[in-house]
Protein backbone atom coordinates (compact mmCIF):
# COMPACT_ATOMS: atom_id res chain seq x y z
CA UNK A 1 0.00 0.00 0.00
CA UNK A 2 2.51 2.52 1.24
CA UNK A 3 4.95 1.79 -1.50
CA UNK A 4 2.32 2.11 -4.24
CA UNK A 5 1.25 5.47 -2.86
CA UNK A 6 4.91 6.52 -2.98
CA UNK A 7 5.23 5.51 -6.61
CA UNK A 8 2.10 7.35 -7.64
CA UNK A 9 3.29 10.40 -5.68
CA UNK A 10 6.70 10.31 -7.33
CA UNK A 11 5.00 9.82 -10.66
CA UNK A 12 2.92 12.97 -10.26
CA UNK A 13 6.00 14.86 -9.01
CA UNK A 14 7.71 13.68 -12.17
CA UNK A 15 4.84 14.92 -14.26
CA UNK A 16 4.87 18.36 -12.62
CA UNK A 17 8.65 18.65 -12.90
CA UNK A 18 8.52 17.61 -16.52
CA UNK A 19 5.80 20.17 -17.22
CA UNK A 20 7.66 23.01 -15.50
CA UNK A 21 10.95 22.19 -17.21
CA UNK A 22 9.19 21.89 -20.56
CA UNK A 23 7.58 25.28 -20.05
CA UNK A 24 10.93 26.89 -19.18
CA UNK A 25 12.54 25.30 -22.22
CA UNK A 26 9.69 26.65 -24.32
CA UNK A 27 10.26 30.14 -22.88
CA UNK A 28 13.97 30.16 -23.75
CA UNK A 29 13.26 28.83 -27.23
CA UNK A 30 10.40 31.30 -27.61
CA UNK A 31 12.70 34.19 -26.73
CA UNK A 32 14.74 33.55 -29.86
CA UNK A 33 11.58 33.48 -31.93
CA UNK A 34 10.42 36.72 -30.29
CA UNK A 35 13.72 38.41 -31.11
CA UNK A 36 13.53 37.13 -34.68
CA UNK A 37 9.98 38.41 -34.98
CA UNK A 38 11.02 41.80 -33.60
CA UNK A 39 13.92 41.99 -36.06
CA UNK A 40 11.66 41.01 -38.90
CA UNK A 41 8.99 43.55 -37.92
CA UNK A 42 11.65 46.27 -37.74
CA UNK A 43 13.05 45.26 -41.10
CA UNK A 44 9.66 44.90 -42.79
CA UNK A 45 9.28 48.51 -44.06
CA UNK A 46 12.52 48.13 -46.01
CA UNK A 47 11.65 44.67 -47.30
CA UNK A 48 8.16 45.81 -48.31
CA UNK A 49 9.57 48.83 -50.16
CA UNK A 50 11.80 46.44 -52.08
CA UNK A 51 14.97 48.08 -50.81
CA UNK A 52 16.74 44.86 -49.93
CA UNK A 53 18.17 44.85 -53.45
CA UNK A 54 20.08 48.05 -52.71
CA UNK A 55 21.85 46.08 -49.96
CA UNK A 56 23.73 44.11 -52.56
CA UNK A 57 23.76 46.43 -55.58
CA UNK A 58 24.84 49.72 -53.96
CA UNK A 59 28.62 50.00 -53.76
CA UNK A 60 28.85 52.16 -50.64
CA UNK A 61 27.18 52.67 -47.28
CA UNK A 62 26.38 56.36 -46.83
CA UNK A 63 22.80 56.53 -45.57
CA UNK A 64 23.13 60.09 -44.26
CA UNK A 65 24.26 61.69 -47.49
CA UNK A 66 21.79 64.26 -48.86
CA UNK A 67 23.24 64.16 -52.35
CA UNK A 68 23.83 60.47 -52.91
CA UNK A 69 22.42 58.13 -50.27
CA UNK A 70 23.67 54.56 -50.72
CA UNK A 71 22.91 51.43 -48.75
CA UNK A 72 25.37 48.76 -49.85
CA UNK A 73 26.05 46.14 -47.21
CA UNK A 74 28.63 44.05 -49.09
CA UNK A 75 31.64 45.91 -47.67
CA UNK A 76 30.35 45.31 -44.16
CA UNK A 77 29.65 41.63 -44.75
CA UNK A 78 33.23 41.37 -45.97
CA UNK A 79 34.40 43.30 -42.90
CA UNK A 80 32.55 40.95 -40.55
CA UNK A 81 33.85 37.87 -42.36
CA UNK A 82 37.47 39.04 -42.56
CA UNK A 83 37.82 40.18 -38.95
CA UNK A 84 36.14 36.98 -37.71
CA UNK A 85 38.38 34.72 -39.79
CA UNK A 86 41.49 36.64 -38.76
CA UNK A 87 40.52 36.27 -35.11
CA UNK A 88 40.15 32.49 -35.46
CA UNK A 89 43.41 32.20 -37.43
CA UNK A 90 45.20 34.04 -34.62
CA UNK A 91 43.41 32.35 -31.72
CA UNK A 92 43.41 28.74 -32.93
CA UNK A 93 47.17 27.99 -32.70
CA UNK A 94 47.48 29.68 -29.32
CA UNK A 95 44.30 28.08 -27.95
CA UNK A 96 45.31 24.65 -29.21
CA UNK A 97 48.83 25.01 -27.83
CA UNK A 98 47.39 26.05 -24.49
CA UNK A 99 45.07 23.02 -24.47
CA UNK A 100 47.85 20.58 -25.38
CA UNK A 101 50.13 22.06 -22.73
CA UNK A 102 47.31 21.86 -20.24
CA UNK A 103 46.54 18.20 -21.02
CA UNK A 104 49.98 16.70 -21.59
CA UNK A 105 52.74 18.91 -20.20
CA UNK A 106 51.57 21.18 -17.37
CA UNK A 107 52.27 20.23 -13.74
CA UNK A 108 48.98 20.11 -11.75
CA UNK A 109 49.42 23.50 -10.08
CA UNK A 110 50.09 25.29 -13.37
CA UNK A 111 47.27 23.35 -15.00
CA UNK A 112 44.77 24.65 -12.44
CA UNK A 113 45.96 28.25 -12.81
CA UNK A 114 46.00 28.09 -16.58
CA UNK A 115 42.37 27.01 -16.50
CA UNK A 116 41.39 29.71 -14.01
CA UNK A 117 43.02 32.44 -16.08
CA UNK A 118 41.22 31.24 -19.19
CA UNK A 119 37.91 31.31 -17.31
CA UNK A 120 38.71 34.80 -16.06
CA UNK A 121 39.42 35.92 -19.62
CA UNK A 122 35.89 34.84 -20.60
CA UNK A 123 34.46 37.16 -17.95
CA UNK A 124 36.26 40.33 -19.06
CA UNK A 125 33.64 42.78 -20.41
CA UNK A 126 34.02 43.42 -24.13
CA UNK A 127 34.19 47.19 -23.69
CA UNK A 128 37.31 46.65 -21.54
CA UNK A 129 38.87 44.61 -24.35
CA UNK A 130 37.98 47.38 -26.79
CA UNK A 131 39.42 50.14 -24.65
CA UNK A 132 42.59 48.11 -24.06
CA UNK A 133 42.80 47.59 -27.82
CA UNK A 134 42.48 51.31 -28.47
CA UNK A 135 45.10 52.26 -25.88
CA UNK A 136 47.62 49.40 -26.33
CA UNK A 137 47.10 47.43 -29.56
CA UNK A 138 46.50 50.46 -31.82
CA UNK A 139 49.68 52.33 -30.73
CA UNK A 140 51.65 49.07 -31.10
CA UNK A 141 50.37 48.71 -34.68
CA UNK A 142 51.35 52.33 -35.33
CA UNK A 143 54.91 51.47 -34.36
CA UNK A 144 54.97 48.65 -36.91
CA UNK A 145 53.14 50.59 -39.62
CA UNK A 146 53.53 54.35 -39.15
CA UNK A 147 51.30 56.48 -41.36
CA UNK A 148 48.33 54.12 -41.11
CA UNK A 149 45.24 54.93 -39.01
CA UNK A 150 46.10 52.20 -36.51
CA UNK A 151 42.44 51.33 -35.98
CA UNK A 152 42.28 48.50 -38.47
CA UNK A 153 41.38 44.97 -39.51
CA UNK A 154 44.50 43.78 -37.67
CA UNK A 155 43.59 45.59 -34.44
CA UNK A 156 40.08 44.13 -34.58
CA UNK A 157 41.45 40.65 -35.32
CA UNK A 158 43.87 40.76 -32.38
CA UNK A 159 41.27 41.99 -29.89
CA UNK A 160 38.67 39.46 -31.07
CA UNK A 161 41.28 36.68 -31.01
CA UNK A 162 41.90 37.39 -27.34
CA UNK A 163 38.17 37.28 -26.67
CA UNK A 164 37.59 33.90 -28.33
CA UNK A 165 40.91 32.40 -27.19
CA UNK A 166 39.52 31.01 -23.91
CA UNK A 167 36.52 29.56 -25.75
CA UNK A 168 38.77 27.63 -28.14
CA UNK A 169 41.27 26.68 -25.43
CA UNK A 170 38.64 25.38 -22.99
CA UNK A 171 36.67 23.37 -25.57
CA UNK A 172 39.92 21.91 -26.94
CA UNK A 173 40.99 21.01 -23.40
CA UNK A 174 37.69 19.25 -22.80
CA UNK A 175 38.00 17.44 -26.14
CA UNK A 176 41.55 16.28 -25.37
CA UNK A 177 40.48 15.23 -21.88
CA UNK A 178 37.76 13.08 -23.43
CA UNK A 179 40.16 11.13 -25.66
CA UNK A 180 39.79 7.52 -24.39
CA UNK A 181 42.79 6.54 -22.27
CA UNK A 182 43.09 3.14 -24.01
CA UNK A 183 44.11 5.01 -27.17
CA UNK A 184 46.91 6.80 -25.33
CA UNK A 185 47.95 3.60 -23.56
CA UNK A 186 48.05 1.77 -26.85
CA UNK A 187 50.24 4.52 -28.29
CA UNK A 188 52.57 4.21 -25.30
CA UNK A 189 52.55 0.44 -25.78
CA UNK A 190 53.69 0.92 -29.38
CA UNK A 191 56.58 3.00 -28.07
CA UNK A 192 55.40 6.31 -29.54
CA UNK A 193 56.88 9.47 -28.04
CA UNK A 194 54.71 12.11 -26.45
CA UNK A 195 54.86 14.51 -29.43
CA UNK A 196 53.95 11.71 -31.87
CA UNK A 197 51.10 10.56 -29.62
CA UNK A 198 49.67 14.07 -29.49
CA UNK A 199 49.95 14.69 -33.23
CA UNK A 200 48.84 11.32 -34.53
CA UNK A 201 46.49 10.00 -31.83
CA UNK A 202 45.13 12.68 -29.47
CA UNK A 203 44.53 15.56 -31.89
CA UNK A 204 42.76 13.47 -34.56
CA UNK A 205 40.62 11.83 -31.88
CA UNK A 206 39.70 15.24 -30.42
CA UNK A 207 39.10 16.85 -33.81
CA UNK A 208 35.31 17.01 -33.46
CA UNK A 209 35.43 18.86 -30.14
CA UNK A 210 38.13 21.25 -31.32
CA UNK A 211 36.15 22.09 -34.46
CA UNK A 212 33.07 22.79 -32.36
CA UNK A 213 35.17 25.20 -30.29
CA UNK A 214 36.33 26.96 -33.45
CA UNK A 215 32.77 27.35 -34.69
CA UNK A 216 31.61 28.67 -31.33
CA UNK A 217 34.49 31.15 -31.53
CA UNK A 218 33.42 32.14 -35.03
CA UNK A 219 29.85 32.75 -33.87
CA UNK A 220 31.04 34.76 -30.88
CA UNK A 221 33.41 36.88 -32.97
CA UNK A 222 30.77 37.49 -35.62
CA UNK A 223 28.35 38.92 -33.07
CA UNK A 224 30.85 40.90 -31.00
CA UNK A 225 30.15 44.63 -31.03
CA UNK A 226 31.56 46.88 -28.33
CA UNK A 227 35.18 45.81 -28.75
CA UNK A 228 35.27 45.98 -32.54
CA UNK A 229 33.54 49.34 -32.72
CA UNK A 230 36.42 50.85 -30.75
CA UNK A 231 39.33 49.38 -32.72
CA UNK A 232 38.25 48.59 -36.30
CA UNK A 233 38.16 52.17 -37.63
CA UNK A 234 34.61 51.58 -38.96
CA UNK A 235 35.22 52.61 -42.58
CA UNK A 236 32.90 50.57 -44.80
CA UNK A 237 35.37 49.35 -47.41
CA UNK A 238 37.08 46.22 -48.69
CA UNK A 239 40.53 46.47 -47.12
CA UNK A 240 43.70 46.28 -49.22
CA UNK A 241 45.84 45.22 -46.30
CA UNK A 242 45.69 44.20 -42.65
CA UNK A 243 46.35 47.82 -41.70
CA UNK A 244 43.24 49.24 -43.41
CA UNK A 245 40.15 50.04 -41.34
CA UNK A 246 37.05 47.92 -41.85
CA UNK A 247 33.49 48.04 -40.62
CA UNK A 248 31.68 44.90 -39.44
CA UNK A 249 27.86 44.82 -39.50
CA UNK A 250 27.64 44.93 -35.72
CA UNK A 251 29.60 48.21 -35.64
CA UNK A 252 27.16 49.79 -38.06
CA UNK A 253 24.18 48.79 -35.96
CA UNK A 254 25.80 50.03 -32.76
CA UNK A 255 26.96 53.33 -34.28
CA UNK A 256 23.81 54.23 -36.16
CA UNK A 257 20.78 52.57 -34.55
CA UNK A 258 20.21 55.24 -31.90
CA UNK A 259 20.49 57.98 -34.47
CA UNK A 260 18.67 56.57 -37.48
CA UNK A 261 15.48 57.88 -39.08
CA UNK A 262 12.66 55.61 -40.20
CA UNK A 263 13.89 54.07 -43.47
CA UNK A 264 17.54 54.01 -42.39
CA UNK A 265 16.45 52.25 -39.20
CA UNK A 266 14.55 49.58 -41.15
CA UNK A 267 17.71 48.91 -43.17
CA UNK A 268 19.72 48.52 -39.96
CA UNK A 269 17.16 45.94 -38.81
CA UNK A 270 17.66 44.19 -42.15
CA UNK A 271 21.39 44.16 -41.52
CA UNK A 272 20.71 42.62 -38.10
CA UNK A 273 18.53 40.00 -39.77
CA UNK A 274 21.30 39.14 -42.22
CA UNK A 275 23.75 38.78 -39.33
CA UNK A 276 21.32 36.58 -37.42
CA UNK A 277 20.97 34.43 -40.53
CA UNK A 278 24.77 34.03 -40.72
CA UNK A 279 24.92 33.01 -37.05
CA UNK A 280 22.02 30.59 -37.57
CA UNK A 281 23.88 28.99 -40.48
CA UNK A 282 26.99 28.63 -38.31
CA UNK A 283 25.03 27.05 -35.46
CA UNK A 284 23.22 24.80 -37.94
CA UNK A 285 26.56 23.70 -39.33
CA UNK A 286 27.84 22.92 -35.82
CA UNK A 287 24.88 20.65 -35.02
CA UNK A 288 25.02 19.06 -38.47
CA UNK A 289 28.70 18.23 -37.90
CA UNK A 290 27.97 16.92 -34.44
CA UNK A 291 25.28 14.61 -35.75
CA UNK A 292 27.46 13.17 -38.50
CA UNK A 293 30.40 12.83 -36.08
CA UNK A 294 28.17 11.02 -33.55
CA UNK A 295 26.81 8.63 -36.15
CA UNK A 296 30.35 7.99 -37.40
CA UNK A 297 31.41 6.96 -33.90
CA UNK A 298 28.25 4.92 -33.51
CA UNK A 299 29.02 3.10 -36.76
CA UNK A 300 32.60 2.33 -35.76
CA UNK B 1 5.91 64.47 7.14
CA UNK B 2 8.22 65.04 4.22
CA UNK B 3 5.39 65.11 1.75
CA UNK B 4 3.64 67.81 3.74
CA UNK B 5 6.59 70.08 3.13
CA UNK B 6 6.31 69.62 -0.59
CA UNK B 7 4.88 72.32 -2.82
CA UNK B 8 1.78 72.05 -5.00
CA UNK B 9 0.32 68.64 -5.78
CA UNK B 10 0.54 69.32 -9.51
CA UNK B 11 4.34 69.11 -9.41
CA UNK B 12 4.58 65.46 -8.27
CA UNK B 13 4.96 62.36 -10.45
CA UNK B 14 7.50 60.92 -12.84
CA UNK B 15 9.01 63.03 -15.60
CA UNK B 16 10.62 61.28 -18.56
CA UNK B 17 13.43 63.11 -20.40
CA UNK B 18 15.21 61.47 -23.36
CA UNK B 19 17.54 62.44 -26.18
CA UNK B 20 21.01 63.85 -26.91
CA UNK B 21 23.94 62.33 -25.03
CA UNK B 22 25.57 65.79 -25.03
CA UNK B 23 22.68 67.38 -23.14
CA UNK B 24 21.82 64.42 -20.90
CA UNK B 25 24.59 64.90 -18.27
CA UNK B 26 23.48 68.51 -17.63
CA UNK B 27 19.82 67.56 -17.30
CA UNK B 28 20.72 64.56 -15.13
CA UNK B 29 22.63 66.82 -12.70
CA UNK B 30 19.83 69.38 -12.73
CA UNK B 31 17.32 66.58 -12.12
CA UNK B 32 19.23 65.44 -9.01
CA UNK B 33 19.06 68.96 -7.55
CA UNK B 34 15.42 69.31 -8.50
CA UNK B 35 14.43 65.96 -6.97
CA UNK B 36 16.19 66.91 -3.74
CA UNK B 37 14.11 70.08 -3.41
CA UNK B 38 10.89 68.51 -4.74
CA UNK B 39 10.22 65.23 -2.92
CA UNK B 40 7.65 63.15 -4.75
CA UNK B 41 9.00 64.09 -8.15
CA UNK B 42 11.03 61.47 -10.00
CA UNK B 43 12.91 62.43 -13.13
CA UNK B 44 14.19 59.77 -15.48
CA UNK B 45 16.91 60.91 -17.91
CA UNK B 46 17.86 58.59 -20.78
CA UNK B 47 20.29 59.39 -23.57
CA UNK B 48 20.01 57.99 -27.09
CA UNK B 49 20.76 60.79 -29.51
CA UNK B 50 18.97 63.96 -30.59
CA UNK B 51 16.75 62.01 -32.92
CA UNK B 52 15.40 59.99 -30.03
CA UNK B 53 14.64 63.26 -28.25
CA UNK B 54 12.69 64.45 -31.29
CA UNK B 55 10.82 61.17 -31.72
CA UNK B 56 10.01 60.65 -28.03
CA UNK B 57 8.85 64.23 -27.48
CA UNK B 58 6.59 64.25 -30.55
CA UNK B 59 5.04 60.84 -29.80
CA UNK B 60 4.63 61.65 -26.10
CA UNK B 61 6.87 58.76 -24.96
CA UNK B 62 8.93 61.39 -23.16
CA UNK B 63 7.70 64.56 -21.43
CA UNK B 64 10.77 66.48 -22.56
CA UNK B 65 13.21 65.79 -25.37
CA UNK B 66 16.87 66.82 -25.46
CA UNK B 67 18.55 67.83 -28.73
CA UNK B 68 22.02 69.23 -29.33
CA UNK B 69 21.08 71.35 -32.34
CA UNK B 70 18.39 73.76 -33.53
CA UNK B 71 15.03 72.36 -34.65
CA UNK B 72 14.75 71.76 -38.38
CA UNK B 73 12.03 73.43 -40.45
CA UNK B 74 9.81 70.35 -40.64
CA UNK B 75 10.16 69.69 -36.92
CA UNK B 76 8.91 73.08 -35.73
CA UNK B 77 5.31 72.22 -36.58
CA UNK B 78 5.10 69.59 -33.83
CA UNK B 79 7.74 70.74 -31.36
CA UNK B 80 8.86 73.83 -29.49
CA UNK B 81 12.52 74.37 -28.61
CA UNK B 82 13.68 75.90 -25.33
CA UNK B 83 17.37 76.75 -25.36
CA UNK B 84 19.17 75.41 -22.30
CA UNK B 85 22.71 76.44 -23.20
CA UNK B 86 25.11 77.06 -26.08
CA UNK B 87 27.92 74.75 -27.11
CA UNK B 88 30.61 74.88 -29.75
CA UNK B 89 32.20 72.14 -31.82
CA UNK B 90 35.97 72.35 -32.00
CA UNK B 91 38.77 70.50 -33.73
CA UNK B 92 41.05 68.49 -31.44
CA UNK B 93 44.62 67.33 -32.02
CA UNK B 94 47.20 65.52 -29.90
CA UNK B 95 49.35 67.75 -27.69
CA UNK B 96 52.46 66.45 -29.52
CA UNK B 97 51.09 67.76 -32.82
CA UNK B 98 52.68 71.22 -33.34
CA UNK B 99 49.73 72.53 -35.40
CA UNK B 100 47.95 75.16 -33.33
CA UNK B 101 45.44 76.64 -35.74
CA UNK B 102 43.52 75.80 -38.89
CA UNK B 103 41.10 77.80 -41.01
CA UNK B 104 37.91 76.66 -42.69
CA UNK B 105 39.51 76.06 -46.10
CA UNK B 106 42.29 73.95 -44.56
CA UNK B 107 39.71 71.88 -42.69
CA UNK B 108 37.74 71.36 -45.93
CA UNK B 109 40.94 70.26 -47.68
CA UNK B 110 41.88 67.90 -44.84
CA UNK B 111 38.43 66.33 -44.61
CA UNK B 112 38.25 65.81 -48.40
CA UNK B 113 41.86 64.54 -48.57
CA UNK B 114 43.14 67.40 -50.74
CA UNK B 115 45.66 67.94 -47.96
CA UNK B 116 46.98 64.62 -46.66
CA UNK B 117 50.21 65.52 -44.82
CA UNK B 118 50.57 67.59 -41.66
CA UNK B 119 53.55 69.47 -43.14
CA UNK B 120 51.18 71.17 -45.62
CA UNK B 121 49.53 73.00 -42.72
CA UNK B 122 52.70 73.71 -40.75
CA UNK B 123 53.07 70.43 -38.90
CA UNK B 124 55.42 67.45 -38.97
CA UNK B 125 55.98 65.26 -41.99
CA UNK B 126 53.27 62.71 -41.21
CA UNK B 127 50.13 61.41 -42.89
CA UNK B 128 46.96 62.95 -41.50
CA UNK B 129 44.50 60.47 -40.02
CA UNK B 130 41.00 61.87 -40.45
CA UNK B 131 38.44 60.91 -37.82
CA UNK B 132 34.80 61.52 -38.72
CA UNK B 133 31.67 60.95 -36.67
CA UNK B 134 29.12 58.25 -37.41
CA UNK B 135 25.95 59.08 -39.32
CA UNK B 136 23.17 60.86 -37.49
CA UNK B 137 25.20 62.63 -34.77
CA UNK B 138 24.44 66.32 -34.41
CA UNK B 139 28.15 67.08 -33.96
CA UNK B 140 28.63 65.71 -37.48
CA UNK B 141 25.76 67.79 -38.86
CA UNK B 142 26.99 70.98 -37.20
CA UNK B 143 30.58 70.44 -38.37
CA UNK B 144 29.64 69.56 -41.95
CA UNK B 145 27.26 72.51 -42.08
CA UNK B 146 30.15 74.80 -41.10
CA UNK B 147 32.40 73.28 -43.78
CA UNK B 148 29.60 73.24 -46.35
CA UNK B 149 30.22 69.58 -47.12
CA UNK B 150 27.99 66.59 -47.71
CA UNK B 151 28.98 63.49 -45.74
CA UNK B 152 29.65 61.71 -49.04
CA UNK B 153 32.44 64.26 -49.72
CA UNK B 154 34.28 63.40 -46.52
CA UNK B 155 37.08 60.88 -46.91
CA UNK B 156 37.67 59.55 -43.41
CA UNK B 157 40.24 57.06 -42.12
CA UNK B 158 38.37 56.34 -38.93
CA UNK B 159 34.68 56.65 -38.06
CA UNK B 160 33.83 57.03 -34.40
CA UNK B 161 30.72 57.35 -32.27
CA UNK B 162 30.86 59.07 -28.93
CA UNK B 163 32.81 62.26 -28.13
CA UNK B 164 35.11 60.28 -25.84
CA UNK B 165 35.84 57.78 -28.61
CA UNK B 166 37.13 60.72 -30.71
CA UNK B 167 39.35 61.88 -27.84
CA UNK B 168 40.75 58.37 -27.29
CA UNK B 169 41.41 57.98 -31.02
CA UNK B 170 43.46 61.21 -30.97
CA UNK B 171 45.31 60.12 -27.83
CA UNK B 172 45.98 56.66 -29.30
CA UNK B 173 47.29 58.04 -32.61
CA UNK B 174 48.94 61.51 -32.42
CA UNK B 175 48.46 62.13 -36.17
CA UNK B 176 44.68 62.03 -35.86
CA UNK B 177 42.40 65.02 -36.37
CA UNK B 178 38.92 64.90 -34.88
CA UNK B 179 36.14 67.20 -33.72
CA UNK B 180 34.05 67.15 -30.56
CA UNK B 181 31.87 69.32 -28.36
CA UNK B 182 33.93 72.11 -26.78
CA UNK B 183 32.40 71.10 -23.45
CA UNK B 184 33.81 67.57 -23.72
CA UNK B 185 37.18 68.76 -25.06
CA UNK B 186 37.66 71.36 -22.31
CA UNK B 187 36.75 68.89 -19.58
CA UNK B 188 39.21 66.32 -20.96
CA UNK B 189 41.97 68.88 -21.41
CA UNK B 190 41.46 70.05 -17.84
CA UNK B 191 41.63 66.44 -16.64
CA UNK B 192 45.11 66.15 -18.15
CA UNK B 193 44.30 64.22 -21.34
CA UNK B 194 47.03 65.10 -23.89
CA UNK B 195 44.84 66.92 -26.41
CA UNK B 196 44.77 70.44 -27.83
CA UNK B 197 41.73 72.49 -28.81
CA UNK B 198 42.62 74.01 -32.18
CA UNK B 199 42.20 77.71 -32.96
CA UNK B 200 39.70 77.85 -35.83
CA UNK B 201 39.49 80.81 -38.23
CA UNK B 202 41.63 82.73 -35.73
CA UNK B 203 39.16 82.15 -32.88
CA UNK B 204 40.11 80.22 -29.77
CA UNK B 205 37.47 77.68 -28.75
CA UNK B 206 36.51 78.78 -25.25
CA UNK B 207 33.29 79.30 -23.35
CA UNK B 208 33.79 83.07 -23.83
CA UNK B 209 34.08 82.92 -27.62
CA UNK B 210 31.00 80.69 -27.75
CA UNK B 211 29.15 83.10 -25.48
CA UNK B 212 29.91 86.24 -27.52
CA UNK B 213 29.17 84.36 -30.75
CA UNK B 214 32.60 84.94 -32.26
CA UNK B 215 33.51 81.24 -32.43
CA UNK B 216 32.45 80.01 -35.88
CA UNK B 217 31.01 76.58 -35.01
CA UNK B 218 28.32 76.83 -32.35
CA UNK B 219 25.03 75.13 -31.67
CA UNK B 220 22.19 75.50 -29.20
CA UNK B 221 21.46 72.73 -26.70
CA UNK B 222 17.68 72.55 -26.60
CA UNK B 223 14.90 71.04 -24.58
CA UNK B 224 11.93 70.31 -26.83
CA UNK B 225 8.29 69.91 -25.89
CA UNK B 226 5.42 68.39 -27.85
CA UNK B 227 1.81 69.53 -28.11
CA UNK B 228 1.02 68.94 -24.44
CA UNK B 229 3.24 69.30 -21.40
CA UNK B 230 2.18 67.97 -18.02
CA UNK B 231 2.26 70.46 -15.13
CA UNK B 232 5.06 68.49 -13.48
CA UNK B 233 7.17 68.54 -16.65
CA UNK B 234 6.41 72.24 -17.15
CA UNK B 235 7.63 73.00 -13.62
CA UNK B 236 10.89 71.13 -14.27
CA UNK B 237 11.25 72.90 -17.63
CA UNK B 238 10.83 76.26 -15.87
CA UNK B 239 13.60 75.24 -13.48
CA UNK B 240 15.87 74.30 -16.42
CA UNK B 241 15.18 77.68 -18.02
CA UNK B 242 15.94 79.59 -14.80
CA UNK B 243 19.27 81.08 -13.77
CA UNK B 244 19.47 78.52 -10.95
CA UNK B 245 21.14 75.92 -13.17
CA UNK B 246 23.94 78.19 -14.46
CA UNK B 247 26.40 76.53 -12.11
CA UNK B 248 25.53 73.07 -13.47
CA UNK B 249 25.72 74.25 -17.10
CA UNK B 250 29.14 75.80 -16.54
CA UNK B 251 30.37 72.75 -14.66
CA UNK B 252 29.86 70.84 -17.91
CA UNK B 253 31.73 73.55 -19.88
CA UNK B 254 28.64 74.79 -21.70
CA UNK B 255 27.51 78.41 -21.91
CA UNK B 256 24.35 79.54 -20.09
CA UNK B 257 22.07 81.66 -22.24
CA UNK B 258 20.24 83.76 -19.66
Amino acid sequence: MASSRNTSLSRSVDRVTGGVLGLLALVSGGMVLLILWHLFAGAWPAIEAGRLGAFFTDAKWQPGSQRDPQFGIVTMLAGSALVTLLAVVLALPVGLASAIFHRFYAPPLLERWNRRIMELLIGVPSVVFGFWGLMVVVPAILRIAPGTPGQSLLAGGIVLALMILPLIALTSQAALQAVPSFLLQAAAGLGLGRARTILSIALPAARGGITTGVFLGLARALGETMAVVLVCGNIPQIPDSLFDPIRPITSTIALEMGYATASHKALLFCAGLVLMLCTALLVGWISFRKNTADSAIGGA
Amino acid sequence: MLLAGCGGKESSGTIMVTGSSTVAPVVADAAKEYEASHPGVRIEVQSGGSLRGITDASTGVADLGMISRALKQDETAKLTAHTLAMDGVCVVLHQDNPVKQLDRQQLIDIYTKTITNWKEVGGNNATIVVANKAEGRSTLEVFLHYLGLDNADVKADVIVGENLHVIHSVVGNPHTIGYVSIGTASAEEKAGTPIRLVITDGKTPTMESVKDGSFPITRPLNIVTGAETSPAAQAFLDYLMSTEIHGIVEKHFFVPVR
